[in-house]
């Protein structure tokens, strides 16, 4: 009935799209905006004034001045250092096959699940004093002092945030190069554009969304960064999100940890608005292509060097840390290799009430990320379009405010959970759902960030044509928009999933033993002495490194359903 | 149509995932990261009194002591233990507990009771102390420290590794002795705490920002180190978990503990009823379980820390490896809680910047 009359139509449609529409407010609402705003109220307004002398207090002191620049130039070069690397391999991933390529693709994502205290002994056991770099250099050419001298340095700060952050450079210009329309190069070819000028006027220019999306992301990472800059950078280098810890946790002083959150806050707001103003100054001028026919085996000894140099560069980059945190897994305690620490984690010698056998361990991990990656796809495509939708004026503030969970300080948001989330009817802050909900806040980004460049970039004369041809905006969003963004929300998906399964801010929040996940495991292992402790750390995070591996596999062979590969 | 399954399979999980719903007589314990309890000993408790208990890990100490001056009157659950003398007055002036003096306190000695009015009761205690590695000093020949002044002495350089206080409990314990040995800095024109870590680190100190990376990352003497630092700010309880965990059992110690008059620092850790609780019964019950024998008991070997009831015994491979300072040094928990922020901010510019 509605069909013929176009105005009821139009009216439950509109309806329609704001319902849904409201999902992921409703959720940003609840989750994020609420429980800050409450915790800011608590801090800054205890006596029910706002007393904001911790801003001045913040603002005037060379000491925190210093700690807010430190934070901004570390991840300037973090990032900067990221992207250099990943691009040439994004190149080399985009244009040239190889054996390998797409399993390799696939797991370059790893490092991101782990906790930063494995990725920290990971490292101190290759590059540290003792480590295997400097054994194999010493046993080489007989040095009497070790030759790296990195721990607690910047230097291993830097590699450790570069090894984080390159899968998220590499997979976000991945997925977008893949599907870019090889026309516009071949025309700059023809023209005469060769080497620099080709990257420089023509190739940095299709990419910059992108670029632009996957440095945002880094940037922000290295901006928060905490566990890597406690452990690798010692206490002499500390970031704003450290001295938020530092002042709420060491000192309670809520109300200095209140104003350097909502600084940091600030600071990402601003950073979001150049964005988005650079984003939209450079609308996609280039379309989503389905064919893939773009890339072929590297000829001649030029491109066999490139990509050989590029694809040695990404494994002694992201595996040979995660290789030497395996052997060590399994050589540990000397005696050659055994699987004794794996055997011991099944075993619960004490009795213990709160002991979590291996496989629960790896259920509850699995559950979790998978119910993350399934809220945050949905959420995140319904923010997508929304963002995208030219009736509302959505996208000025939609898109940062959704960014802004990971520019939140970990415990100022845990704090604002338990103050506004413990009254009926909302009386969930103990709950397991609520380790969903946050975990799914974190991941809502990458699926954001991921998905966005491709929609901006779907050809709009297909759309038009379905619409024209009587689809719904549904029909179409699920027909077309989907099955030519899939490996943008593939890349969505498997960073929300990692997110989640690597646990962010795992001891912030409340936990209740029978949610026992494998990076809790991890730390309370870590947390008391004795060989057996560690060595099943160690186990717990090669099981952890391979569950995830087996995860990524498997979403990697995710298709839309209805439509082949294209 | 076809992502049906999937959410099928999804609402299952979540209802697999949520917890069974309440039962009669239950109480919660909300506790830090480390706690650690027998099955049996807590099945022996259900059985006795009715009353369930559900668990709920609320991150460390600190973290867990801020959520419940946070949440005062509206607590997260009915009985918290781990709270320290270190974070104890915060937690008092916040009035986070309720009360409750327990028939079984006469077995407990009176030191341990640092409160009053019974608003918290003492657990367990564990001492802050220096660990070395036994072969590196055999080896070397070098005679062990035995005042904290020794540790800036020039045959100790680059052999120390101690937790940041800023962000560990023992670290702080450890900041705590200094100042109690060397004098404060605000009362005294004299050699003060900072001058002394200032020698520290002019004589190599190595600061972790946690106790994990200081044991694990930096000292020699735990078991597979890969570390350096033969000597360590850890617990005098340390050595007993190094041997029960032992990949041989039989092997000697690799480590142990230096318990010298006015080098250790006593951590006492408490529970308490919280303030806003409805089942204020249970929890009294509670609080007599966690002071009776069979918890006690079981107490050291989950958690390596001492039982404060005197009656208790300990485990063979504490009455072998462990040793309790004589004379840790003393410092009041109402001084500490009063300058542990201008402590740990003077200490950061002093040591860091």
């Amino acid at each position: 009935m509605d069909r013929n009359n176009p105005a009821i139509s139009a009216n439950s449609r509109t309806a329609l799209r704001w319902l849904i529409y409201l999902a992921p407010l409703v959720f940003l609402l609840l989750f994020f905006l609420f429980p800050l705003a409450r915790i800011m109220v608590y801090s800054l307004a205890p006596e029910g004034a706002l007393d904001l002398s911790g801003f001045a207090q913040i603002l005037t002191s060379p000491y925190y001045l210093e700690i807010i620049g430190f934070t901004i130039v570390q991840a300037f070069i973090s990032t900067a250092l990221t992207l250099i690397l990943a691009l040439p391999c994004a190149y080399v991933f985009t244009r040239y096959k190889f054996p390998g390529k797409s399993l390799l693709l696939t797991l370059s994502t790893l490092p991101f699940v782990l906790p930063p205290v494995v990725v920290a002994a990971a490292f101190i056991a290759l590059l540290g004093e003792r480590g295997l770099v400097n054994d194999a250099l010493t046993g080489l050419f007989g040095f009497s002092q070790p030759p790296l001298q990195l721990e607690q340095t910047l230097t291993l700060v830097f590699i450790a945030h570069t090894f984080y952050n390159y899968p998220v450079a590499l997979r976000i210009i991945t997925a977008y190069w893949a599907n870019q329309n090889e026309h516009i190069e071949q025309s700059a070819r023809v023209l005469g554009a060769h080497g620099w000028r080709l990257w420089w006027n023509v190739r940095l220019p299709m990419l910059r969304p992108a670029l632009t999306a996957a440095a945002l992301l880094v940037f922000i990472f290295c901006f928060t960064s905490f566990g890597i800059m406690l452990i690798l950078g010692g206490q002499r280098y500390a970031t704003i999100e450290v001295e938020i810890y530092r002042q709420a946790i060491g000192v309670f002083n809520l109300q200095a940890a209140a104003a350097l959150s909502l600084l940091q806050i600030g600071f990402m707001l601003v950073l979001m608005f150049v964005y988005t103003r650079l984003q939209r100054r450079n609308a996609a001028n280039t379309e989503l292509k389905s064919a893939i026919t773009v890339s072929h085996h590297p000829r001649g000894w030029r491109e066999k060097s490139f990509v050989a140099l590029n694809l040695l560069i990404m494994v002694s980059l992201l595996f040979i840390p995660l290789m030497a945190l395996v052997v060590r897994a399994i050589t540990f305690g000397g005696n050659g290799i055994s699987f004794r620490y794996f055997e011991m984690l099944t075993t619960n010698p004490r009795g213990s009430v709160l002991f979590t056998a291996p496989i629960n361990a790896i259920g509850n991990s699995l559950i979790f990320a998978s119910l993350t990656a399934i809220l945050a796809l949905i959420l995140g495509l319904i923010a997508t379009w929304m963002i995208n939708d030219k009736r509302t004026r959505f996208a000025a503030w939609l898109d940062p405010l959704l960014m802004l969970p990971l520019a939140t300080s970990a415990v100022t948001l845990g704090f604002g959970y338990i103050l506004a989330l413990g009254q009926p009817p909302l009386n969930i802050r103990s709950s397991l759902a609520l380790i969903w909900f946050a975990h799914t806040l974190v991941a809502l980004p990458f699926v954001v960030r991921s998905a966005l460049p491709a929609y901006g970039a779907l050809p709009a004369n297909v759309r038009e044509s379905a619409s024209v041809l009587g689809a719904s905006p549904i029909q179409r969003f699920l027909k077309i928009d989907l099955p030519l963004m899939r490996r943008a929300i593939i890349v969505g998906i498997t960073f929300a999933f990692t997110v989640s399964i690597g646990e962010f801010g795992a001891s912030l929040f409340i936990a209740r033993p029978e949610s026992t996940t494998m990076p809790i495991v991890i730390y309370r292992l870590l947390g008391q002495p004795g060989a057996a402790n560690y060595g099943q750390a160690l186990a717990m995070s090669t099981l952890l490194l391979l569950v995830c591996a087996a995860a990524l596999v498997i979403i990697g062979r995710f298709r839309t359903p209805g439509t082949a590969e294209f | 149509m076809k992502f049906r399954p999937v959410l099928f399979l999804a609402i299952l999980m979540m209802l697999a995932a949520t917890p069974l719903a309440a039962q009669d007589n239950v109480i919660t314990l909300v506790a830090y990261d480390s706690f650690n309890i027998s099955e049996d000993v807590l099945a022996q408790f259900t059985e006795e009194t009715g009353i369930n208990v559900e668990i709920l890990r609320a991150g460390d100490t600190g973290l867990m002591v801020n959520q419940a001056v946070l949440t005062t009157g509206n607590p997260l659950g009915d009985v918290m233990f781990g709270i320290d003398n270190t974070f104890l007055t915060r937690a008092l002036e916040a009035d986070v507990f309720l009360p409750y003096e327990s028939s079984l306190l006469s077995t407990v000695p009176e030191t341990f009771v640092l409160d009053g009015e019974y608003r918290v009761t003492p657990v367990d205690f564990g001492d802050v102390c220096l660990n070395y590695d036994i072969s590196y000093f055999e080896d070397a020949g070098l005679a062990l420290p035995e005042t904290l002044a020794d540790l800036t002495k020039p045959e100790y350089s680059g052999l120390l590794v101690t937790p940041s206080p800023a962000l560990s409990s023992p670290g702080l314990a450890f900041l705590a002795a200094t100042v109690a040995v060397f004098g404060d800095a605000d009362d005294n024109d004299g050699y003060t705490y900072l001058d002394y870590w200032q020698e520290l680190v002019a004589n190599d100190v190595f600061i972790s920002e946690g106790w994990t990376d200081a044991y694990y990352g930096q000292f020699s003497g735990s078991a597979g180190s890969e570390g350096n630092r033969p000597l360590v700010v850890s617990y005098a309880s340390s050595p007993p978990a190094e041997v029960y965990y032992a990949e041989d059992p039989e092997a000697p110690a690799p480590t142990a503990a230096i318990t010298a008059p006015d080098t250790c620092f006593r951590q006492i850790e408490f529970a308490g009823i919280l303030n806003g609780t409805d089942n204020v019964e249970g929890a009294q019950q509670f609080i007599d379980f966690l002071l009776s024998l069979p918890f006690q008991e079981d107490m050291p070997l989950n958690m390596f820390v001492f039982p404060v009831n005197s009656e208790a015994a300990l485990p063979d491979v504490f009455v072998e490896y462990a040793s309790i300072p004589e004379q840790p040094v003393s410092i009041d928990a109402d001084e500490i809680d009063a300058n542990r922020d201008r402590w740990i901010q003077e200490w950061t510019e002093t040591t860091l910047r």
